[in-house]
């Protein structure tokens, strides 16, 4: 079984860096949306976790 | 509510912070020693198992998966029922975990000294122990994933976000990057090859910094630097972002190792981009760490725990803000193959890696054996040594990075190269010097750390469980109205497994499918034949001896490399060639085009003793090629795993391929008769002679023309 080369051709390749850049904005735009909105209680839950053992 | 009674189990992470000691310093010791070597080559001592070649790949090896290794285990079984209120989910897969992880970086340096190497950067193991790390990788992920099941916590710490992502991540790449086909038990091929195999390899190799060397040492941090100065994370919101931004970024950054290479151009210019992007949850992370000592700074010039943390995360801002400068075309063409590399590896090796496991210790220890720290100022000696360790180690190797590559790139004013490569090694010595007493330095620091914290274990007792209780979790939980989604992946396990997966799926996907799938990529060329028996064979030696650790076989378009070591190199020379040898680290020179430029009998004596011929040269002897014979009965199965993998060798080839095997040996015998050398032609120079003359010819013959890169055969 080989590898590689199943397509012979492709055109404008251009739009295989130019999706990931625009998956990327789109994705961290939504965390930091949600990460702003969670609640700040939920945020001192969460941040002060390692600190109940001792 | 009802409080559930349970226990926090000490044994395991004990037995993982001394491996973590043990490895660390023979990992560190053997990374000495090929330090020393490069200055003295004497220190090969003339044998197969102690030459630069083997031990370099070890002492990387030892560092990565041993030292960091055995350093996130700890972390990860100190940390994880701790932050999820409960016991490690299986004791014996703990177990099964720590002494198959031991076994395998036992092995694991026995066959790579015994030559045993896919040749591939980080990933040098042999395909049985690929297939053993992958077991014990799942162990560790099911014992993991136990646990998270059975916690009494409902949100999941930060830490363990970092840890899932690292799991799921480095299984991914591991799995990629082995596929192999065994030729027999111990030698394996790459199933890529050429451009599409440095690609996946460097995907990976770019991988293996992030998730074993980055991220988990990133949750060890969330986890430690708070428990240490008592005091929550900075920011929390901002830890988010770092790592779902880090995540997403770090898996398409892979191409930054291939700039100025045969690799498209598209896929280059991806690797930058998203490298650049990278600086900023990078920084974010760093600033997040040190934030938190706002207003306890007092509290770092007395703790010993926190001085190695502050230098450890700004080391990690350093290398973080280098990589990216590192991915910018320009910068790269200067420190690319040279000591700048590693010099930026060991700012994250030394300060990042090394620095917060030795404050994780230093912490550990004493809470483990329920006592204090033997000595204070021990640790602070430690800290000092350490760090002078680590700037007497880097900027030799800076300073040796731009001297060579204003001494290469040398043009007299007639048009000539001004200085021969050798010039350069010549010039570079003393700094190996320099590095390797910074090396030295460094390593004894570890020690004094080491016999600190015996010290510490002798004076307390060791506490093997401690008890604990909290109430069960609630089933049917129910978020508050008005809560965000996010807040449900804080509580969904395999939810957020999952989304990391897909979030690095994507990014190796478009990254890598297009330079796979389509042949317009890779473009052929019609002179490239596959590699002869006996230059195939020869090649094997190459592999096995390391070769690739020091020359790299990948000519880049520039002047001064094109005056020097002949035509640049195209994406289609490759094509056969299953695995990649473009290597990383230009200590000797290119090999790209070294087929007829050196007559058999100079590499005859070049390989028995290398400054007979070029004197000054720093390269290991290889005495043993000389008595040894070429594994023929090898040759059936090599060549039949080739032409499994798409080399155009004809059907049934592999019968008679020993016979042009011994055809092509002796007439390379009898060249050498000529110049009065008389050697018989099955030992195993011969091989390497004929793979070493056959390297960039095949587009020699007419190479002045480009009419024979077409992109349609």
């Amino acid at each position: 079984m080989k590898f590689s080369h199943y397509l012979e051709k492709i055109t404008g390749v251009g739009i295989y860096p130019m999706i990931s850049l625009l998956l990327f904005v789109a994705f961290f735009t939504a965390v930091t949306i949600i990460v702003f909105k969670t609640s700040k209680e939920t945020i001192s839950e969460m941040e002060s976790l390692p600190l109940d053992n001792n | 509510m009802q409080l559930q009674k349970f226990s926090y189990d000490n044994r395991i992470p004990k037995m993982f912070a001394i491996a973590t000691m043990f490895w660390g310093a023979i990992g560190m010791l053997v990374g000495v020693l090929a330090a020393f070597q490069l200055a003295f080559p004497a220190l090969n001592f003339g044998l197969p198992f102690t030459t630069f070649g083997r031990v370099r790949p070890v002492h990387t090896n030892a560092v990565i998966f041993a030292f960091v290794g055995n350093g996130i285990f700890t972390a990860v079984y100190y940390s994880l029922p701790r932050l999820l209120k409960t016991s490690m989910w299986s004791n014996k897969l703990s177990k099964i975990h720590f002494w198959g992880w031991q076994l395998i970086i036992l092995v694991g340096a026995i066959t790579l000294l015994m030559g045993y190497t896919s040749s591939k950067e980080y990933a040098e193991l042999e395909w049985p122990l690929d297939i053993a790390i992958a077991i014990i990788w799942v162990i560790f992920g099911i014992n993991m994933f136990g646990t998270i099941l059975t916690r009494r916590e409902r949100y999941l710490y930060v830490a363990i976000w970092f840890y899932i992502g690292s799991w799921v991540t480095v299984a991914m790449l591991h799995i990629v990057n082995s596929f192999e086909l065994p030729v027999s038990f111990f030698k394996s091929y790459s199933w890529y090859a050429g451009v599409q195999d440095a690609l996946v390899q460097w995907w990976y190799g770019h991988n293996a910094v992030a998730f074993f060397l980055t991220t988990p040492y990133l949750g060890l941090m969330y986890y430690f630097l708070p428990k240490a100065a008592n005091r929550p994370i900075y920011s929390y919101r901002l830890s988010i972002v770092h790592f779902w931004s880090l995540i997403f970024l770090y898996i398409w950054a892979g191409p930054h190792h291939l700039l100025y290479t045969a690799l498209p151009d598209w896929a280059q210019s991806l690797g930058t981009a998203f490298s650049i992007m990278l600086l900023l949850p990078s920084w974010g992370g760093m600033l997040n760490g040190l934030f938190t000592l706002r207003g306890a700074w007092d509290k770092v010039r007395e703790e010993p725990v926190l001085k190695f943390f502050v230098v450890a995360v700004t080391c990690y801002g350093m290398s973080t803000f280098e990589g990216p400068m590192l991915s910018l075309k320009n910068v790269n063409a200067i420190s690319h193959y040279s000591d700048w590399t590693i010099a930026h590896v060991h700012v994250g090796a030394l300060g990042w890696n090394g620095f917060l496991t030795f404050g994780m210790l230093y912490w550990l220890i004493p809470k483990l054996f329920n006592t204090k720290l033997y000595s204070k100022k021990l640790a602070s000696t430690h800290f000092w040594i350490g760090t002078l360790g680590i700037v007497l180690y880097a900027i030799p190797m800076y300073w040796a990075a731009f001297r060579s590559y204003f001494m290469m790139k040398a043009f007299t004013p007639a048009g000539q190269l001004q200085y021969q490569f050798i010039d350069v090694v010549q010039s570079i010595v003393p700094f190996y010097v320099l590095r390797a007493i910074g090396g030295t330095i460094y390593l004894t620091g570890v020690l004094v750390m080491v016999y600190n914290l015996v010290k510490t274990a002798k004076q307390g007792k060791f506490v093997a469980t401690e008890e604990a209780e909290a109430p069960a979790l609630e089933k049917n939980y129910k978020s508050p109205v008005g809560s965000f989604w996010h807040a449900v992946i804080e509580r969904k396990p395999i939810m957020l497994l999952t989304l990391s997966l897909i979030v690095v799926g994507i990014g190796g996907l478009v990254e890598m499918v297009p330079t796979f799938l389509i042949k317009e990529n890779v473009p052929t060329i019609t002179s490239v034949k596959p590699y002869t028996p006996l230059e195939l064979q020869g090649r094997d030696i190459y592999i096995r001896e390391g070769c690739s650790n020091c020359h790299s076989q990948m000519i880049r378009p520039f002047r001064y490399e094109v005056a020097r070591y002949g035509e640049y190199s195209k994406a289609g020379e490759f094509v056969y060639d299953h695995p990649f040898l473009w290597g990383s680290k230009r200590t000797g020179p290119d090999l790209a085009r070294e087929g007829g430029k050196n007559a058999d009998s100079w590499h005859f004596n070049h390989m028995l003793e290398p400054t007979s011929m070029s004197p000054g040269s720093i390269m290991p002897a290889y005495p043993w090629l000389f008595e040894n014979d070429v594994d023929v009965a090898t040759t059936n199965s090599k060549i039949y795993a080739m032409r499994k993998m798409g080399v155009p060798y004809p059907d049934g080839y592999e019968s008679q391929a020993n016979k042009d095997l011994h055809e092509q040996a002796n007439k390379i015998a009898t060249n050498l008769k000529k110049d009065k050398i008389q050697v018989d032609s099955k030992k195993e120079i011969i091989a390497l002679i004929a793979y070493l003359q056959r390297l960039g010819k095949d587009i020699k013959t007419g190479e002045t023309s480009s009419n024979n890169i077409s992109a349609n055969n």
